[in-house]
């Protein structure tokens, strides 16, 4: 008997924060990723500023959140109780898994925080900044080994865009995709990669003890606290963010959408979520309603042309 | 202060009473939530992270080394009792552990688990305060190329060690290499073998394989097989350990510990693969052979020190470099922006109160889940005596709370437009893998290296790939280090060794041994 009573009591330990919740917020990922973060975040903040009594955080991990999409979109339809947390990386793999939901059935709310991307490149190497890599790669692309997360993510991408940008065919990009930024930093550390490209934040305590060289930053303009040119003052016109959001789900009415629009608002201006991004060190880039759903349709559209031009996307 | 200094520090605000008993709590939520299969200590962290948020760091961070020591620890202990291994680094602790318990020997098989973590822990958090920066650098000069020699070593290692029959071993090995080809390939985005199927995208889960193949395939085979005769013995001779199990434990323990250590602390090891290895490396230096696939001690010392002892040392890397490894680790990475801390480089220069509170806390927790599990071990056995069709179907149970607990995704299943009722993909792939597990059990084909094959297999393409993709197609950056051509060669030797050994005629002995591990 004493497994079923254990069972009982884990069952009932793991469905305890489950008791009748304002909002329940789907992380479309495991628990411990960026998004996992960003839903708990948002929990802490709507509780501990009262915005909501109670908050659930549910994991529905894979396929670069496109298995919690299809299941939120399903499910969640006209219920204007069920938030889903995304982000830029989700416009690529729903692109290259050929989803069959797409962020088109989702209600944007809003972009939450943002990430820009980072290229460094070990202390020890030849190249000093980025009109050396321009050179290198003008010279032999499949000789510039680059290091970064997931083949179509954000990294991907950025890679793609900065040939592209400089003249170099995107398909001859000689990218090495480890399982996230944490693993390509050991490569980057190690010299096995020629330059590495992924979040700031994954490279920001090398870049500041010194390993590790920061030769550009993919901001529009110079980003505060980080001692770096922007890949534009570098000569390549490319920017990227790779952005957090939240959305929620379709078929609410537009009473409905203010309400959550208003709580979301609440919440990006309260104490605790201030305090929450600058203890995890992200970066406010907060955008709203309208004036972010036609951001997300710019970078739809952009996403898909890079992902052809790789020639991830057919 | 130096290191000693710090260290004693740290030990006695973590011996204060407030703490312990936030490590006593941390211990018994960790360890009854780890218990689910399906639900590794990564999740467990996960899971219970927010009951953390509110205490004092030095609280917190106790709670946290607790709750995730707590975790692998339930693991084992489903792994030996009920064949349902929670995290694909507690495998192979099921392969020995259970046919222990199914032989009376249930106590010791945990007795061993529990002091063997114990010792790895304790050894490996010490190596990991004075020898950090020294293995980090070692495992940085880990390139594609060496990591690679490394998994054809653990192949070449592996599939010795588990086939009684190297012909159906490696057929077993194959079928789990196949299955891991599922999901989507890493390196250029596409999916492969997921037939259009959105869950098949991220590949086969590890545990829902393992789980499958191990318990819900041994509940089919107990269930086919006539009258269920029992063949658990719940309790034979002593619950604890004998003097001679004492004497075969010590050194797989410290052998586990110096296997487990070094692989843990590299940047792409993962754990299971030091399970493995010390698994192989037991089963070639026992002076009991023949008790190996049927119970042997050694075979769950070694294994579950390696485990321990690897868990350390992942935290080499995250606390010296920031690199989070493993699901785990990067969960403590959470745990420590919790108090705005981004660990690096520069930690243990800027933060070293918190770093050493960290590694006592270690300690303490460990302690901790040996003083409370070596009680429980009597009550845990009594699991055993349990009649069979009881003891399965609650295995069955188990099995599937815990799979749905990992993965709650569902989807609604139409049948002709008539009916509709929601599903678990997962569910699906856990009985599907039972069916599975039960036909290479009815056909006497080893389990064990179809879920080896599914976790190295990946890594070694992986890495294969990048080598020849940063060498632009040169093959010869696979043998460019001494590093890679020392595991090459080893992994060579260990194919050969037999080969050579048939050639001057000492095949008899081979033979023998071979015969007597049916």
């Amino acid at each position: 008997m004493k497994q079923f009573v254990l069972a009982t009591i884990v069952a009932g330990a793991i469905a305890l924060p489950a008791a009748a919740a304002d909002y329940k917020i789907m992380a479309p990922a495991a628990p411990g990723g960026g998004w996992d973060q960003t839903a708990r975040s948002m929990q802490t903040a709507l509780q501990d500023e009262k915005i909501s009594a109670s908050v659930q955080v549910n994991n529905v991990p894979g396929a670069g959140g496109t298995i919690g999409l299809a299941q939120f979109v399903n499910q969640a339809n006209g219920d204007p109780a069920q938030l889903i947390v995304g982000g830029y990386v989700m416009v690529g793999a729903i692109l290259t898994n050929a989803s069959p939901v797409t962020l088109d059935q989702v209600t944007p709310i809003a972009r939450l925080t943002g990430e820009y991307e980072a290229l460094v490149v070990p202390a020890a190497s030849d190249i000093k900044d980025m009109a050396g890599l321009v050179a290198k790669l003008k010279a032999d692309p499949g000789a510039v080994s680059w290091g970064g997360g997931s083949a179509g993510g954000t990294d991907h991408i950025t890679a793609g865009l900065i040939a592209k940008a400089v003249g170099v065919d995107p398909t001859k990009v000689n990218y090495i995709a480890y399982s996230g930024g944490g693993e390509a930093l050991a490569a980057i550390l190690g010299g096995q990669v020629t330059v590495g490209i992924s979040g700031y934040g994954e490279f920001a305590e090398q870049i500041k003890a010194g390993t590790l060289r920061i030769i550009g930053i993919s901001s529009d303009a110079k980003v505060e606290g980080i001692d770096a040119p922007t890949f534009k003052e570098g000569g390549v016109d490319v920017s990227i963010q790779n952005w957090r959001m939240v959305a929620a789900a379709p078929g609410i009415s537009a009473e409905q959408k203010a309400a959550v629009l208003a709580d979301v608002d609440k919440m990006v201006t309260s104490a605790s979520w201030t305090k929450i991004l600058a203890d995890k060190g992200w970066a406010n880039t907060y955008l709203a309603g309208d004036e972010f759903a036609a951001q997300l349709k710019k970078d739809t559209e952009s996403t898909a042309a890079i992902l052809k031009d790789i020639g991830l996307v057919k | 202060m130096d290191t000693f200094g710090l260290l004693a520090q740290g030990l006695l605000t973590a011996l204060e009473p407030i703490n312990m008993l936030y490590a006593l709590i941390g211990v018994t939520l960790g360890t009854a939530v780890g218990v689910l299969p399906g639900i590794g200590p990564a999740l467990t962290v996960a899971l219970l992270l927010p009951v953390t948020y509110k205490l004092d760091p030095a609280g917190s961070l106790i709670m946290f080394a607790g709750i995730y020591y707590g975790g692998m620890y339930g693991g084992s202990t489903t792994s030996i009792l009920l064949n349902t291994p929670g995290e694909s680094a507690s495998i192979v602790t099921a392969l020995e552990g259970n046919k222990m318990a199914r032989n009376g020997r249930g106590g010791p098989a945990l007795a061993t688990a529990a002091i063997g973590s114990f010792v790895a822990g304790l050894l490996a958090t010490i190596g990991l305060a004075f020898i950090a920066p020294t293995v980090v650098k070692m495992a940085l000069s880990f390139g594609p190329a060496e990591y690679f020699a490394l998994m054809i070593l653990a192949f070449m290692t592996v599939s010795a060690a588990f086939g009684d029959s190297t012909l159906r071993g490696l057929t077993a090995l194959f079928i789990g290499l196949a299955l891991g080809l599922i999901g989507i390939d890493l390196q250029t985005g596409q999916a492969r073998l997921a037939f259009g199927i959105p869950d098949l995208l991220d590949g086969v889960e590890v545990t829902t394989l393992a789980v499958a193949l191990f318990a819900v395939g041994e509940a089919l085979s107990v269930a086919a097989s006539k009258g269920g005769d029992s063949t658990i013995q719940a309790i034979k001779g002593s619950v604890w350990m004998t003097r001679e199990d004492w004497r075969r434990s010590w050194k797989p323990w410290l052998r586990g510990t110096a296997i487990g250590f070094p692989i843990g602390a590299m940047p792409a090891g993962g754990a299971e693969i030091g399970t493995f290895l010390s698994y192989s490396v037991e089963k070639n230096l026992t002076t009991k052979p023949e008790e190996f696939g049927k119970g042997a001690i050694e075979g769950v010392a070694g294994p579950e020190a390696a485990n321990n002892a690897s868990a350390a040392g992942t935290l080499v890397p995250l606390l010296t470099l920031g690199l989070p490894t493993t699901a785990t680790a990067a969960i403590m990475l959470a745990g420590f922006q919790q108090f705005g801390l981004q660990p690096g480089p520069l930690l243990f220069a800027t933060n070293p109160q918190l770093v050493w509170g960290l590694i006592a806390s270690l300690l303490v927790a460990n302690l901790m889940l040996l003083v409370l599990n070596l009680p429980l071990i009597g009550v845990w056995i009594k699991l055993l005596t349990i009649p069979t069709p009881w003891l399965y179907a609650g295995i069955l149970l188990f099995a599937t709370l815990g799979t749905i607990g990992a993965n709650s995704a569902v989807f609604q299943l139409n049948v002709f437009g008539l009916f509709s009722w929601p599903m678990s993909f997962e569910l699906g792939m856990l009985l599907a893998f039972g069916l599975l597990g039960y036909g290479l059990r009815r056909f006497g084909y080893p389990i064990a290296p179809v879920v080896v094959g599914l976790i190295l297999g990946p890594m070694a393409e992986q890495q294969l790939r990048r080598a020849l993709a940063i060498s632009q197609g040169d093959p010869m950056i696979l043998v460019h280090s001494p590093i890679a051509i020392v595991l090459l060669l080893l992994a060579a030797t260990a194919v050969l060794l037999p080969l050579y050994l048939r050639a001057r005629g000492r095949g008899k002995v081979l033979a023998q041994l071979g015969a007597s591990e049916d």
